[in-house]
């Protein structure tokens, strides 16, 4: 690796050349919070208390250059360490007895986003041209050799990433890395059979299909020539499962159970065959878009750009829109969970900044699908997997470096625990955008100049979309460690601030934006952006104009990188000038790559004069073959267990189910996150008054004094879905639908202006039963967006979620598959903040009113995933989501809160109504004043079981004063809900049931619920 | 270079004055300061570093100036080291005569921790002028004491006896609703570390703690842990949430004022009887404050 040549410094007489060293660390005396914290997780790691080990952390930097012995210092004491609290040497400080060193630097090519603003520091402070490597040293006392490669290997570096050595590091010089020929080569494809076909799919990392080579061979065939190798990486970017989600487009075979109601509805696209069987010709186009279709044209008239764009619009009022968009970043987070959450989260904001001609982020939101931490010893872990806990450590440090450094609020999310994620958790990150309204659409134009702005290219993430369209293996990280990147959000905001410049830079009446149109380079680089924004064009790049890290990268390797921080614009060229003067300004970085606009739409690539690839565009997105899908379906029968287990006390249960972790407070999470910058959250995502309570969904005032607010919330209901416990994909779908829609009514949100997305993470559907289990989710989707009348305006898939491993102990090959799993994140309008309410209990004597039905089953619950054995076999059916009663329940919810009557409202979710009135009592209490409530389980089922911890949809505890009682309950017999005053609240502190079955302290229900994710 | 200037005021006076936001990459906070400054009457000009320091003279011309909450430069190598380092070699004269000039400066969150290396909190003793280049540093703001970024509402008290004029009449106003006096902090560095006891006890005694966490305050020795209280959530000396120079005119703090503009952005405004949200909220306070002294320099 090399960095581009600069200009030799001015070297003072007595500089000296090489790489000189500095440490930064705690100055005596003082205190090192950043060491406790590294010595609290290595005791946890390691599972001793041991009050002898201690971690004593020392920042690194190594500076490669000319230096003299004034600047050393003037680095060392100047520059890197603060003056009070801490102390910087040039060198290297002396190992304290007995002490085991451990030092981390990142591997040659990544990103190392401090080293750069070292750089310039330097290169400011005193004039000289310096490259900067940083790191860090831990000297561990109290520890043995073993427990020490222990932290090395699971608690400090990553070596996907990142190099350790057991001493300290000061190479002589920085590595330099090897270039490439620029050879251009063809690859052989004309004469290869089916089995060296498939073979080349999978050695060169384009995993894809059998199909889809031969229509690449036929159609190299039929051009007389072999197809070269940029050509070969451009087709497998464009035709993966991650750009084009082929699965989800495809016609779909379907066989079920005979006579089964939900097969048989009609839906629009499906063709029932004579053997009962059923073809639907195009499965998302059929399902998710043609609910949002239907539903605009029966008069849904406030979504603005729905799946065309990178994210969903919706109106926001008449100048306005807001964007949505959620991306799963699995694979990358499943090696390198902490680059793969935050360029998950980078690449979703870069959707928001792309849509359009440009939108201002937000709001983020994160939904992690971890397994269970405290169900693995560290050594049980599947051979290539990282521990849970470091897993969602990592995921949540990612999120929050991201989200904190751009400024953007992350507001809503959700954890989920199930050990069928251990080798792969999924990680969904959202993010909400404003957009003028005018500017919803953009079209790229013949002529216009192809600009990439941001960051440089380099090696990192190549072959991203690829990998992200395979199943995981136990070399995953070996394999595929260069397609994980680590972020530079301050890269990301500069873009950000370049780009509104540009967009507002002139009113519409006089031009309007700087560009006819923007994508941002996520998957594929920029090989997909270019080839989506001249998809109709053609366009010619000249890949040598490209910006690079580093030289030597291959003319394949700039055309797919996926380096982060990168925006494509097509930007007409008397703007040009305007674009640089603003780029130069905000030190964003500007290429201009080519033209868009090519004789026969073709995209034509070009290194320094020669043409290197040339595709028809038409082959690129019209080319890939769509076989029909198998989809097999079963009704599920759940797993027979034991019968005859006691059921645990209802009060022991309580604390329990408090104490799971999918149930369990987040604020070890939700604190780490700036939920407040940017200023317009009106309802946070902790509330009441010891901003504990976990809030439904968090609404913003987008526009800051105009009163009118978004809320933004998500359902996610795994178990339901779960055949393993007689579950349903069909009506998991329901459930998240309706669960969504719950928690954005429980704050203040209409229901009839409020839209949804769609993320599926599903296990590899080449198998029959999972692409069954597939149809089944979609359908639930359209009969669910149907029923509720909420468009869907985005969504992303992920498919093939699946760790396949050698079991060391047998040597059988064993593959784990995730749980189907939907998110659904929904996003509604409130129209008055005035009338925006929280779920914390607010006052004695206020009564308590459940609405809807309660189910007459516990399976898919909470309670039967944890006691489950104790389960009557009756007691096990998943329960159904009744399609006019949950629109009805919330359209009824929203009217009361609407119209000022209710104080708090809460969703009946995970855990049942006991552990709904647990929140909502914990969240209006403090730990030195709590409120109490008497409740009478029987009001809500006569069954004490099914009352206090069933599940099942359309739900909602309402708090309403005694003068509204009657108003309340009168409104929603009108309107045909069920609704019974279920208790009181009091200020006793105590939660008791009236047949004395049951009294808790809320202060002990508060200590459960808090202290399992209290990391 | 050009300078871009963003008037995000709307219909004030001509001699409304003029806040002079300076940002840089990664500074994420200033729309919000911005529109804090617009509602307290003030015209605003959010301008970057780069066209700073080639166009010093823009600060001749502040009436107010403020250095929002964010990023700067990733705070790579520690929070707002590189902004600080910038403005002590560049632009620490022209600050310092504006300062001199009697021009109110607002340095919130990143801006606090810019401002402490910065050489212009907790600025010269009583009576002393500012030296004509920055002295050696006497604050710091470090980790927090839990190792962590820590994004909250906390309960700060006012001292009624502190010379800053962004906080002159906060106490009063709500002492008879303490619940409404809160602010967001989120940061991961907002642990104030004085040079030496003699630091905090000069800066107590000569009523440049403005404001502090909690209600009821925890003595401490410098560098030394507090034992963590929900009402400190970082540890700071003498529960120091903020502090002004000598002058009391230029103000640095943790929490962000700017983010409770408006009654409903208190963490539990759906509780607060309509009484407690009554006329301006504690971030409006202290933005009319400065911009009412600001007026009274220019008059």
């Amino acid at each position: 690796m090399s960095l581009s040549t600069t200009p030799a410094p001015a070297t003072p007489p007595t500089a000296v050349e090489g790489v000189h060293r500095f440490e930064v660390f705690a100055r005596t005396g003082h205190a090192d919070p950043v060491s406790a914290a590294v010595t609290r997780d290595a005791l946890q790691l390691l599972g001793i208390k041991a009050p002898l080990l201690s971690v004593h952390a020392k920042h690194v930097y190594l500076v490669q250059g000319a230096l003299s012995a004034g600047q050393r210092g003037w680095i060392a004491e100047a520059l890197l360490a603060d003056a009070i609290t801490e102390q910087g040497v040039v060198g290297t400080s002396a190992i304290p007895g007995g002490a085991r060193v451990v030092e981390v630097h990142p591997l040659p090519g990544v990103m190392d986003p401090v080293a750069l603003s070292v750089e310039l520091a330097i290169r400011e402070g005193i004039g000289q041209r310096v490259r900067v490597m940083t790191g860090w040293r831990y000297d561990i006392t109290g520890a043995d050799a073993e427990q020490v490669q222990t932290l090395a290997g699971k608690l400090l570096a990553n070596p996907v990433i990142q190099r350790v050595s057991f001493e300290p590091y000061t190479p002589g010089a920085f590595p330099v890395g090897q270039g490439h020929d620029q050879v251009v080569r063809s690859v052989p494809v004309t004469k290869l059979g089916d089995e060296e076909l498939v073979r080349l799919s999978r050695d060169a990392h384009l995993f894809l299909s059998l199909e889809e080579m031969r229509a690449i061979r036929g159609h190299y065939q039929a051009l007389g020539r072999e197809p070269r190798d940029i050509e070969l990486e451009t087709l497998a970017q464009t035709w993966s499962e991650h750009c084009v989600h082929k699965t989800l487009k495809s016609a779909v075979h379907y066989a079920g159970p005979p006579g089964d109601a939900v097969a048989r509805r009609t839906r629009p696209g499906t063709t029932a065959k004579p053997d009962g069987s059923a073809v639907i010709d195009n499965l998302l186009k059929r399902t998710v878009a043609a609910a949002t279709h239907e539903l605009i044209a029966e008069g849904v008239d406030w979504t603005l750009s729905v799946f065309k764009d990178n994210s969903g619009v919706i109106a926001l009022d008449e100048n306005l829109g807001v964007c949505i968009k959620v991306e799963t970043h699995n694979r990358p987070s499943a090696i390198e969970p902490y680059g793969g959450a935050a360029t998950g989260a980078g690449g979703c904001i870069r959707d928001v900044i792309g849509t359009g001609l440009g939108a201002r982020p937000i709001a983020n939101t994160d939904v992690f699908c971890v397994a269970d931490p405290s169900g693995f010893a560290p050594g049980d872990l599947p051979p290539g997997t990282l521990h849970p806990r470091r897993v969602l450590t990592q995921v949540v440090a990612g999120v929050r470096d991201y989200g904190n450094r751009m400024g953007i609020p992350t507001v809503s999310g959700a954890v989920s625990f199930d050990d069928r994620y251990i080798g792969n958790p999924l990680v969904f990150c959202g993010c909400v955008g404003l957009i003028p309204r005018h500017l919803v659409h953009g079209q790229a134009r013949a002529g216009d100049r192809i600009i990439a702005l941001g960051g440089r290219t380099g090696r990192d993430g190549v072959h991203g979309a690829t990998f992200s369209s395979a199943q995981l293996e136990q070399n995953a990280a070996d394999e595929f460690g260069h397609a994980v990147q680590i972020g530079n959000a301050i890269t990301e905001k500069q873009v950000l601030d370049a780009i509104l410049r540009a967009r507002d830079a002139r009113p519409a009446h006089a031009g309007g934006p700087l560009y006819t149109g923007m994508t941002d380079c996520g998957a594929g680089g920029f090989s997909s952006a270019i080839g989506e924004m001249g998809a109709k064009l053609g366009a010619e790049v000249h890949l040598e104009n490209a910006p690079l890290k580093y030289a030597g990268l291959s003319y394949t390797e700039i055309w797919i990188s996926e380096a982060q921080e990168r925006m494509v614009l097509a930007v007409p060229p008397r703007d040009i000038e305007a674009l640089r003067a603003i780029c130069e300004q905000e030190g964003v970085e500007m290429a201009d790559l080519g033209h868009f606009g090519t004789e026969k739409a073709e995209l034509v690539l070009k290194f320094h004069g020669s043409e290197v690839g040339r595709l028809s565009m038409h082959l690129l997105h019209e080319g890939i073959p769509m076989p029909t899908r198998e989809a097999r379906w079963a009704a599920p029968v759940a797993k027979a267990t034991p019968a005859g287990t006691p059921a645990p006390h209802v009060k022991d249960a309580l604390l329990a189910l408090l104490a799971t972790p999918t149930i369990a407070s987040k604020h070890w999470i939700i604190r780490q996150y700036d939920h407040e910058v940017q200023g317009m959250g009106v309802i946070k995502p902790l509330v009441g008054p010891g901003m504990r309570g976990p809030s439904d969904a968090s609404v913003l005032e987008p526009v800051p004094g105009s009163g009118l607010g978004i809320a933004i919330g998500c359902g996610l209901q795994t178990p339901i879905g779960d055949p393993a416990l007689g579950g349903d994909p069909y009506q998991m779908a329901l459930a998240a639908i309706d669960e969504c829609v719950r928690n954005l009514v429980c704050v203040g949100a209409d229901p009839a202006r409020s839209a949804i997305l769609d993320n599926f993470s599903w296990p590899s559907c080449n198998k029959p039963e999972n692409m069954g289990a597939l149809v089944r989710v979609c359908w639930g989707c359209y009969d669910g967006a149907k029923a509720y009348r909420t468009p869907f305006v985005s969504g992303k898939d992920s498919l093939n979620n699946q760790l396949q491993y050698t079991d060391p102990a047998t040597g059988a090959v064993r593959v784990i598959e995730v749980p189907f799993t939907l998110l659904v994140t929904g996003l509604g309008i409130v129209h008055d903040l005035a009338h925006a309410i929280t779920m914390d209990a607010k006052a004695p004597g206020n009564s308590l009113l459940l609405v809807g039905q309660t189910p007459e089953t516990l399976g898919g619950t909470h309670y039967q995933l944890k006691f489950g054995p104790s389960l009557a076999p009756g007691m096990r059916a998943i329960p159904q989501t009744d399609l006019a009663r949950g629109p009805a329940c919330a359209r009824a919810v929203s009217s009361v809160i609407r119209a000022g009557l209710v104080r708090s409202a809460h969703d009946v979710s995970d855990g049942g109504l006991l552990c709904c009135i647990a929140e909502m009592l914990i969240a209006g209490s403090t730990a030195g004043a709590s409120i109490g409530a008497r409740v009478d389980l029987t009001a809500a089922h006569r069954d004490p079981l099914l009352a206090a911890f069933a599940e099942g949809s359309s739900r909602y505890v309402l708090e309403v004063a005694p003068q509204h009682e009657a108003e309340v309950l009168g409104k929603l017999a009108e309107a045909g809900v069920p609704c019974v005053r279920i208790g009181q609240l009091d200020a006793s502190g105590v939660l008791t049931d009236l047949s004395g079955v049951l009294s808790v302290v809320v202060n002990d229900l508060a200590g459960a619920w808090l202290a399992p994710l209290d990391w | 270079m050009t300078t871009r200037t963003t008037d995000t005021g709307s219909a004030h006076a001509p001699t409304a004055p003029t806040a002079l936001i300076i940002r840089a990459p990664g500074t994420n906070c200033d729309v919000e300061l911005a529109r804090a400054f617009t509602l307290a009457g003030a015209h605003t000009n959010l301008v970057h570093i780069d066209a700073l320091i080639a166009e010093p003279g823009l600060i001749d011309r502040a009436e107010i100036i403020g250095i929002p909450g964010g990023f700067s430069y990733g705070d790579d190598i520690a929070s707002g080291r590189i902004v600080a380092s910038r403005l002590r070699q560049h632009l620490y004269s022209k600050l310092r005569q504006a300062v001199g000039r009697g021009c109110p400066v607002f340095a919130v969150c990143n801006g606090f921790q810019i401002a402490v290396q910065a050489g212009l909190l907790p600025g010269p003793g009583v009576g002393q002028p500012w030296p004509a280049e920055p002295g050696e540093q006497e604050l710091s703001l470090s980790h927090n004491a839990g190792g962590r970024f820590v994004d909250r509402w906390v309960p700060v008290r006012a001292e009624g006896a502190s010379v800053c004029v962004w906080t002159k009449g906060l106490a009063e106003a709500f002492a008879d609703r303490p619940e409404a006096m809160m602010l967001p902090i989120a940061h991961g560095e907002g642990r104030v570390v004085a040079r030496s006891p003699g630091v905090l006890q000069r800066l107590s005694a000569s009523g440049q703690v403005a404001l502090r966490y909690g209600r009821t305050p925890v003595p401490s020795v410098p560098g030394q842990l507090v034992a963590l209280h929900p009402d400190n959530p970082n540890g700071s000396s003498d529960d120091i949430v903020g502090v002004c120079d000598a002058s009391g005119r230029v103000f640095g703090l943790m929490p962000h004022p700017e983010r409770y503009l408006d009654w409903n952005r208190h963490p539990f405004w759906t509780r607060l009887p309509e009484g407690a949200r009554r006329g301006d909220t504690p971030g409006m306070v202290m933005f009319k404050s400065a911009v009412r002294a600001a007026r009274e320099v220019m008059v």
